[in-house]
């Protein structure tokens, strides 16, 4: 009620205008920073008081240097190589499954009986799980083609980005059509400047999920057989030679990939749609 | 500014709309026969449910007619349509999100063709019109209602639509705004010579905005009444208190009450005070 505090909150917004949008959001994941550090500290230090044996839980500093002993190249377990081709999988599932998963949506909203042939079986192909397909595609695509991996993450990455998709095409405001209509616009019109500007924001929505899915697809493939140095096998490997702290450092690996195609999406998705209240926060009216 | 012998800009004759949903029909308009004439500001009034929004998206050709004709300055509303005739204005101001204030306007000129250097001057010059000159850039959630809803009539009138259809458009605005922008609207009016047929349920407005009041009534949704409201113009904050306007907003209560009434009739001895009580509390004055 009273003036005075009037100037005070335009010092240290977090979202202030211009420059500072950046800095802010980076101060919004500094909690989140300090955790996963503390968690760290308390894992090492638990471990070491604990005198736990290493194939048990070896502590962050082994797995640290089980990372940096088997990063190179052409190594054992030549960390940085499996994470690539994994990323590369994963990468690539994620474009198949969005370019199939966006082009059945279109077709779906458009057309009703096309909806009513395709949603049942994509709801079918979404309800296996993702690992009854895994000797499949082997034989179908190749165990040693990187693609039997994609292919995995593909099916995982399709139904969500298909389902949010059809959501933000069909979900438009009634008043929005009529307003259309009203222009005589044609449905092709319609679709252009309202249906897909519309469904943007399910769009990056369906593909940052999107990005965890293609990361677990690609490594349940890897499970199944596949090239030597990716992080999958990795996994299966070393721990079968009782290399705990490479497993850790290939789970770790994983979790990198994961929040770094998590972030690259954030990103594009700030800049593609900047007017959205997901990305806009809800306090800036 | 609006003369008995200007030409029809509508023409309902013997128009009617019935629903069916299941088995179940609603008679949502019977027998409507209206004429507006070019320049005219015309407002359909009337309870829930008695089919203003309906008989709007009639004319606007959104919802085709059960029977009856629509004639819309000598075309069919499916040809006026076609032709760009209508500008509409709805409750919510429909503004898209991932458009500026400035590319909102525009966008019904890109529909139409228009070219970019044309599409900005006429955007702007509706917007400095709407007084929202200022606004250009911004986008619409950093707007509040009330500016919202100038955009949205700054996007109406930028093809020079002949007819402005507007359903409720300040409904959800609060008391001073709403008689604000009524005081607006009237001025774009006088200013363009547009033909607006004006969707309320507020009495105050619709008779310190129209030249005519069409006085509807529910199930079936018809036309009880219709009111000249002959205010001198330029109508302004003295109108609203003058013992003439008063007289008229008078008018129209009873015309309503009435057709309450005429539909209540069989149901109970004090039936008209009670619809009185109800259309008051409908319009908001009471």
């Amino acid at each position: 009620m009273t003036v005075t505090t009037a100037g005070a909150g335009d010092r240290m917004g977090p979202r202030a205008a211009g420059g500072g949008r950046w800095r802010g959001r980076a101060i919004d994941l500094l909690p989140a920073a300090v955790v996963f550090v503390g968690v760290l500290v308390a894992w090492e230090l638990i471990v070491g008081a604990l005198a736990l044996k290493a194939f048990i839980l070896p502590q962050p500093s082994a797995i640290l240097a089980a990372l940096r002993d088997n990063w190179a190249a052409g190594g054992r377990f030549a960390l940085s190589t499996s994470a690539a081709a994994t990323l590369l999988e994963a990468l690539g599932g994620l474009a198949i499954g969005t370019v199939v998963g966006v082009v059945v949506a279109f077709i779906s909203s458009r057309w009703v009986t096309a909806r009513g042939v395709l949603l049942p079986i994509a709801v079918a192909a979404g309800a296996i799980p993702i690992i009854a397909f895994a000797p499949l595609f082997n034989n179908w695509f190749g165990v040693l083609n990187p693609l039997s991996k994609a292919m995995m993450a593909a099916v995982l990455v399709f139904f969500p980005v298909m389902a949010n998709v059809i959501r933000g095409l069909v979900q438009v405001p009634p008043a929005a059509v009529e307003l259309m209509r009203s222009y005589a616009a044609s449905e092709w019109t319609i679709l252009r400047k309202v249906r897909i500007p519309n469904a943007l924001p399910y769009f990056f929505t369906a593909l940052r999920l999107g990005t965890t899915l293609s990361l677990i697809g690609a490594v349940v493939g890897e499970y199944f057989g596949g090239a030597s140095f990716v992080l999958g096998r990795i996994v299966v490997q070393s721990a079968s030679a009782l290399r705990y702290d490479v497993t850790w450092a290939a789970i770790f690996l994983m979790a990198g990939t994961g929040i770094a195609l998590y972030l690259a999406i954030s990103v594009i998705e700030r800049l593609a749609i900047p007017w959205h209240s997901s990305v806009r926060g809800i306090d800036s009216r | 500014m609006t003369s008995a012998q200007a030409p029809a800009v509508v023409r309902l004759t013997g128009v009617d709309k019935v629903f069916h949903v299941g088995d179940q029909t609603t008679t949502a308009l019977t027998g409507i026969d209206l004429e507006i004439r070019r320049g005219e500001f015309v407002s359909l009034i009337g309870p829930s449910g008695c089919g203003k929004s309906t008989l709007l998206r009639i004319i606007a050709d959104l919802i085709d007619p059960s029977g009856g004709e629509v004639a819309i300055g000598g075309k069919t509303a499916g040809d006026a349509r076609r032709a760009r005739d209508y500008g509409m204005v709805f409750q919510a101001p429909v503004l898209f999100d991932w458009r500026t204030v400035e590319d909102n306007v525009r966008l019904p000129l890109e529909i139409m063709g228009w070219d970019a250097a044309r599409r900005t001057s006429k955007a702007r010059e509706m917007l400095d019109l709407v007084e929202l000159g200022d606004f250009l850039k911004h986008y619409p959630y950093q707007l509040s209602g009330g500016m919202q809803q100038r955009v949205a009539i700054a996007r109406a009138l930028a093809f020079e639509p002949s007819i402005l259809l507007m359903d409720e458009p300040f409904g959800a605005l609060d008391e001073m705004t709403r008689e604000r922008m009524n005081s607006e609207v009237l001025d774009i009016w006088e200013r363009t010579g547009t033909s607006v047929v004006f969707v309320t349920h507020s009495i105050p407005e619709a008779v310190f905005l129209s030249s005519r009041v069409v006085v509807m009534s529910a199930r079936p949704g018809r036309i009880t009444r219709i009111i000249d409201v002959d205010l001198p113009r330029p109508r302004n904050e003295e109108t609203r208190e003058s013992t003439h306007y008063f007289a008229l907003v008078t008018d129209v209560r009873e015309a309503l009450r009435d057709g309450q009434a005429g539909r209540d009739g069989a149901s109970a001895g004090g039936s008209g005070t009670g619809s009185l009580d109800r259309v008051r509390a409908e319009d908001g004055v009471g």
